[in-house]
């Protein structure tokens, strides 16, 4: 009977997991790459978080007492990340691929002045030091409030409210900068 | 500035948008699954009768059991969930259940039948 129970609780908790994996793999994959800036390191990135989160996912549910579980996986996804860095000793070498923007259909006109402008952002972004790029990530590519970012970046909130507010400004400067180089040529 | 700032993040918005994951990533991510739970069946083949006679041998296959158990569960839970989310509506749940029951079978078979 007790048998029973373990494994009927087991199967809840990988019932969970396959929830938690089925909601948040397209948010892990986006981090990952634009973290990385590559889709196959992504993929490596995002194969790794989950299986690191597989592991040790039924800790990771007993101490987050109900709170979502979103913060803890890019966390992970995370540490990984500066792991696989400083592996290489190196950050990304290559451009965020451009075919990202070129996900949705466009006419000719606007897919000039857009990638233009979003190429600049996106530029401005890799200037960013580290823990205001990866704010800024998880705002608004994963849509993540202040409290989530809070707790993957271990800050407090009112620490995190700050650091994406300065990151705004500070990208803001540097595509404004990059505009007026551009208008004087 | 800072009326332009709601712009911006506008702009910020569309730069970074979320990143759809390749299709074949779920499937990769089902076969690194499998293939803890192969590795820790075939941890169990190798140990031979003879070995469990110590019982200081016990925790390491019985470590590979859970590991494989836990991985088998969840790798058939992926793949229900995938069948669910292609299949659809309330005449495949019965289908899927089923399907789901065999795939348990089949992976309790893998974990547990050739020893």
């Amino acid at each position: 009977m007790d048998e029973q129970v373990k494994q009927k609780s087991k199967a809840q908790l990988d019932a969970e997991f396959s929830d938690l994996y089925r909601a948040h793999l397209r948010d892990v994959y986006s981090y990952a790459y634009y973290r990385v800036g590559n889709h196959h390191d992504a993929e490596d990135l995002t194969e790794q978080t989950f299986l690191q989160a597989y592991r040790h996912f039924e800790r990771a549910q007993l101490q987050s007492r109900g709170r979502p579980l979103r913060p803890w996986l890019i966390r992970i996804a995370h540490n990984l990340a500066a792991n696989l860095y400083r592996d290489r000793s190196r950050k990304p070498a290559t451009p965020i691929d451009e075919s990202t923007m070129l996900t949705a259909p466009h006419t000719t006109e606007q897919l000039v002045e857009g990638r233009d402008e979003l190429s600049r952002v996106l530029d401005g972004v890799r200037l960013l030091p580290d823990d205001r790029r990866e704010a800024l990530i998880m705002r608004f590519a994963l849509g993540m409030d202040n409290r989530e970012i809070a707790r993957a970046l271990g800050r407090s909130d009112g620490a995190t409210k700050v650091l994406i507010h300065r990151a705004v400004k500070q990208l803001e400067g540097l595509v404004n900068s990059a505009d007026e180089e551009d208008s004087d040529e | 500035m800072s009326e332009a700032l709601p712009n911006f993040e506008g702009l910020l918005r569309e730069a970074l948008a979320p990143v759809e994951p390749p299709e074949d990533l779920a499937e990769r991510l089902e076969s690194t699954l499998q293939s803890i739970t192969e590795m820790a069946a075939d941890e169990l083949q190798e140990w031979e009768l003879s070995a469990m006679r110590d019982p200081r041998n016990w925790a390491r296959p019985a470590a590979a059991l859970v590991v494989g158990s836990t991985a088998g569960v969840a790798l058939v839970l992926l793949r229900a969930r995938h069948r669910s989310s292609t299949s659809g509506g309330a005449a495949g749940v019965r289908n899927m259940a089923e399907r789901s029951l065999r795939d348990l079978g089949g992976e309790a078979r893998k974990l547990l039948g050739d020893r």
